[in-house]
């Protein structure tokens, strides 16, 4: 046994037939030698333990045990957080350690959150959201003054975002509050294993954290499903390929079914039940549904009692199942990072290799999914562009380090900038954003009465008032829900939530799926929705849209060459093939380096196909650029409808070929650019979430119970007209680099017009070719943009929308593509 | 080119709607705004809910410019509301007090009392009331709260609702200020800047309509005329 494992540690582990796995142990050399480390291991192979392990042997070495918060455990998830403690209490009672180990999340009860804060354990597993709110209090120097460790749970899914910010703000105040701590950073695999180090590194500087590798499990044996009903043209949600699915979860043993939106879960769920004929146990998991509900479902996985579960990013992260024999994702993977972790989520022995099903929802995905395997088996992952650390995020920790008491500005700017994703932080942001918190920050000075902090006279800012201080506290957090309704059955039971969005489109006697069921929407009473058990066999709406992610640049490029080139399609499916040489019959195929454009004309419209490979994200912002573009130039664009691959516009005038270059030239990503994205949804959007995280406006204050649709109105209305008297604030700076970072995909666009350059391929054609029909079939189905917000109000107030156009293409298609 | 206003007539007298949110009398030569709602942003800053951009009067002042410049009326009625609060005028920055005293000596200048500004605001000048009468019209804050003696035949043209109307257009929800009008009665939407608005479908302003009416939506560069019952709903969110 290993010499560095204290007697109690080291009996325990034989008394269980284990041995310390290397990484363990090189996690323990690193903690005694007082350096950091990230451990990258992918899911098994006991990588909480390894966190945790340095800590359980400080604790045990030492005696008596000492008093006082020793190590802090951080997770994205309270359910993850309240599981890492469940499975920690065995070590801790079978070796009879003196430690004490609690949970605090936000459910956790006022006596008890109390009492941790004067008595702190030994071991506190929390959030980040906890973790600011326990920095806001006067006593936060007593409550961490002692601490030695500060573990952080799948660091990959918080490395890039604002709760990491938020946490990485955090990490910088508790280095100030507990300067010994080392810093413990677990994780998935990743692409850029370095950039996480630097984010964890109390230094800014990669090489103070020790990297630890997890020994590589078994590569995963991971294929693609060959339907043998006829591959779909268009849509996203594989109903096609659910018999053999289900064939598969009759044969597979415990399975875990990924599918990409809500939507698709509930649909996928209902068809297998309603092909379960040999009484499977079959359950749903997605974000939407109720905790309790959500819980039991964990809990009968846990306790093997389930045969599959429906599930979305909602079981991507968290509690370890090692009984999953098999995992379908259903819908392309959008990218090898995500499959490669949901891959990793059957089969946790390290010594045989995980299994996973892909199941094509059309002919592109099907490219698409071959990408994804060729990715996996080549071993490259998506890399993802750093972002630098939001401004709204900083509003946010300055408030609440002034909460637990006076600040020194100099220093709580150079505090801050020792967290990763602020470690550029320029001075005048800085000020900026303190100025923000601390009187508004505009440039017009008619607030300083009204300051959050004020300057003493020894030069120390102090919080203003106690109701600043409350306000923060329950305001603290960077997620800003879209507004949601409760779903109810009857007066009785909650399902889950649904946006607001979505009910709007409900009326009386509507039925739609959710959580499993045929639900008829009786009406909305206070904030729920209530409904009752509904009749008849589809439902008359769809369920909800959203949470859809965008195609990655590195699968894109995959899918790019495997179209360019023949040979590689032997492997194919058959109508695979066969659509792509008819393609190249009627037209060309897409080039690996160029941009293809088709154009053709149909019932008196033209249209104009461009096949970019770009995601979603990107192409809906093309099409919005394109559409002005084209509008300009007299074309009269009528809309346009983005996929992850291709994106379509239409036209009432034809667009010349000598029209193409300049329609995609580079500049539109200038002032047009500027332009729209003042104007757009999106950019309100981002606003909203903006001012919220920074607290300019609040999600929840005492006595006027604000709904969340009014927080949704106002912003709308500051954006405007901050907008036009200052459009340089800091709050609105914030909102343009988010924006510009949240979709990525300006600059992805901007790298796409640069590569084909010089290179558009056009071709006029008399028909559709086969590639363009999917995106055609895709009109009327997802929501059409472009067509300036007058141009369809005019549309409208004259006579409601007319599908008939849509149908007309829908039916001669379907000829097309016999 | 889209029509940026739209004409109408209530109780026979034509009024003309205008893009900007006012409501025009071609005839006497009167402009007629609703809830302003100046230093709204302010009144939120000094209650300690939020540091809101102190630019909302300015905005509103500059729309206000804009429209008289435009029409060039004889005079200005403020259908109540002008203030978000009683104490905003003492608020208000000077650049602005400047502006708006400027506009009130320009023009023949109504004040009408809201709810939120009981009293008209003390150094600006102009005339103050509770309602107005101009030919058949009766102008007012708030027809809820006339005396139900107060004439039959006569149209009313009023503020306090801030209407909103949201359609549904190809997948797409499209929201914006509006009219409300049955042929006898107005709202207007709110003019100012920071104001919120209603639901044209909540039954606080679909109570004050006879049957079906008319709602004339401000989009970004036009009005959009639409019948009330093509418009969507919100939610009901009870107290």
């Amino acid at each position: 046994m290993h010499s560095k494992l204290p007697t109690a540690l080291s009996d325990w582990f034989a008394s269980r037939g284990w041995v310390p796995h290397t990484h363990q142990l090189a996690m323990l050399d690193a903690a005694t030698e007082g350096r950091s480390a990230l451990l990258i291991a992918p899911t098994g192979g006991g990588k909480t333990l390894a966190g945790f392990l340095p800590s359980l042997v400080e604790l045990t070495d030492a005696y008596p045990t000492p008093d006082g918060l020793h190590t802090l455990y951080i997770s994205p998830l309270k359910a993850l957080a309240v599981d890492i403690h469940r499975n920690l209490e065995i070590p801790i009672a079978e070796m009879g350690l003196p430690i004490r180990a609690e949970t605090r999340t936000g459910d956790t009860p006022q006596a008890k959150r109390q009492r941790q804060r004067r008595t702190p354990p030994q071991m506190l597993m929390t959030t980040p959201e906890s973790l600011a709110l326990l920095l806001s209090y006067e006593d936060a120097a007593e409550i961490f003054g002692r601490l030695r460790c500060v573990i952080v749970d799948e660091l990959h899914a918080l490395e890039n975002n604002k709760r990491g910010d938020l946490l990485a703000l955090g990490l910088s105040r508790l280095a100030g509050l507990a300067p010994d701590a080392r810093r413990v950073g677990l994780s998935a695999t990743v692409a850029q294993p370095d950039r996480l180090r630097r984010w964890l590194s109390p230094t800014r500087d990669a090489g103070d954290v020790s990297l630890v590798l997890g020994e590589a499990g078994v590569e995963p044996r991971i294929e693609v499903l060959e339907t043998a009903v006829e591959m779909p043209w268009s849509g996203h949600m594989g109903a096609h390929a659910m018999p053999e699915v289900y064939a598969r979860l009759r044969d597979g043993g415990t399975t875990i079914v990924f599918v990409n939106t809500r939507a698709q879960a509930e649909i996928v769920f209902q068809e297998l039940w309603r092909l379960n004929e040999s009484g499977l146990r079959i359950a749903l998991h997605h974000g939407s549904l109720a905790p309790e509900q959500r819980h039991k479902v964990e809990a009968a996985m846990a306790r093997g009692d389930l045969d599959a579960v429906v599930a979305t990013s909602s079981l991507d992260l968290g509690v370890d199942w090692a009984a999953v024999d098999l995992v379908i994702q259903v819908g392309a993977p959008k990218g090898s990072t995500r499959l490669l972790q949901r891959a990793g989520r059957s089969n946790h022995q390290m010594d045989s290799p995980s299994h996973a099903v892909l199941v094509p929802a059309n002919r592109f995905e099907v490219l698409e999914c071959r990408a994804a395997v060729e990715a996996i088996r080549a071993q490259t992952l998506d890399g993802i562009p750093a972002r630098p650390g939001g401004m709204d995020v900083l509003a946010q920790h300055i408030l609440g380090t002034a909460c637990s008491g006076p600040l020194d500005r100099d220093a709580l700017y150079a505090e801050v900038r020792t967290a990763g994703p602020y470690t550029d932080l320029p001075r005048e942001d800085f000020d900026d954003v303190f100025e923000f918190v601390a009187t508004g920050g505009y440039a017009l000075g008619g607030y300083k009465k009204f300051q959050r902090l004020f300057r003493t006279s020894t030069g120390t800012y102090e919080i203003a008032s106690r109701t600043a201080v409350r306000d923060y506290r329950m305001n603290v957090g960077t997620i800003v829900e879209a507004p949601t309704l409760k779903v109810c059955l009857g007066r009785g039971r909650v399902l889950g939530e649904v946006e607001e969005n979505f009910v709007n489109y409900l009326t009386k006697g509507d039925t739609f799926v959710f959580s499993g069921r045929l639900l008829e929407f009786v009406e909305v009473r206070k904030t729920s929705v209530i409904a009752r058990p509904g009749k008849g066999a589809a439902p008359a709406v769809p369920a909800y849209v959203g949470g859809r992610l965008p195609l990655s640049s590195h699968l894109a490029d995959r899918v790019r060459t495997i179209l360019s080139d023949p040979k590689t399609w032997a492997d194919l499916p058959e109508q695979v093939a066969n659509w792509l040489d008819v393609q190249r019959w009627r037209s060309i195929l897409p080039p690996r380096d160029g941009l293809l454009v088709e154009t053709f004309s149909r019932a008196n419209k033209h249209y104009l196909v461009a096949y970019c490979f770009e995601g979603r994200n990107a192409h809906q912002t093309l099409g919005m650029l394109l559409t002005r573009r084209m509008e300009r130039a007299g074309l009269n664009p009528l809309g346009f409808v983005a996929t992850d691959y291709v994106i379509g516009l239409w036209s009432t005038k034809s667009c010349k070929a000598a029209d193409i270059d300049a329609l995609f030239d580079e500049d539109m990503l200038g002032d047009d650019l500027e332009a729209w994205m003042a104007d757009s949804s999106m950019l309100k959007r981002t606003f909203r979430n903006v001012a919220v995280i920074a607290g300019l406006i609040q999600r929840h204050h005492p006595g006027a119970q604000k709904t969340r649709r009014q927080v949704t109105f106002n912003s709308d209305l500051i954006y405007d007209v901050l907008r036009s008297h200052e459009p340089n604030h800091i709050l609105l700076r914030a909102t343009r680099a988010d924006a510009g970072a949240g979709l990525t995909d300006v600059r992805r666009l901007s790298a796409m017009l640069a590569r084909v350059r010089g290179r558009i391929t056009h071709c006029h054609l008399d028909r559709v070719s086969p590639l363009a029909v999917p995106i055609l079939l895709e009109i009327g189905r997802e929501s059409v943009y472009g067509a300036a917000i007058d141009e369809l109000l005019g549309e409208s107030a004259e006579a409601l929308i007319s599908e008939a156009m849509d149908n007309a293409v829908t039916k001669e298609l379907g000829f097309d593509a016999a | 080119m889209r029509p940026d206003t739209a004409s109408i007539e209530v109780a026979s007298q034509s009024i003309t709607l205008d893009h900007s949110g006012a409501a025009w009398l071609m005839k006497t030569g009167d402009l007629l705004v609703a809830d302003l709602h100046f230093e709204k942003g302010s009144a939120f800053a000094a209650r300690g809910q939020g540091l809101l951009p102190p630019y909302d009067t300015a905005e509103t002042l500059g729309r206000l410019e804009k429209a008289c410049a435009r029409l060039k009326p004889n005079r200005v009625i403020c259908l109540g509301d002008t203030l978000h609060d009683l104490a905003g005028e003492a608020r208000m920055a000077d650049g602005d007090r400047r502006r708006l005293a400027r506009l009130v000596e320009k023009h023949d200048w109504v004040w009408i009392a809201g709810n939120h500004d009981p009293a008209p605001p003390a150094d600006f000048g102009g005339s103050s009331t509770n309602e107005l009468r101009v030919d058949d019209l009766v102008l007012c804050h708030d027809v809820a709260e006339r005396a139900p003696d107060a004439g039959i035949a006569v149209g009313e043209v009023c503020g306090h609702y801030h209407p909103k109307a949201t359609v549904r257009v190809r997948g797409q929800r499209i929201s914006g200020r509006c009219f409300a009008t049955d042929g006898r009665r107005l709202i207007l939407p709110a003019f100012g800047a920071f104001a919120g608005g209603l639901n044209a479908r909540e039954p606080a302003i679909a109570r004050l309509m006879s049957g079906r009416f008319r709602v004339y939506l401000i989009g970004p560069s036009g009005l959009f005329a639409f019948w009330h019952d093509q418009l969507v709903p919100d939610p009901k969110w009870a107290a």
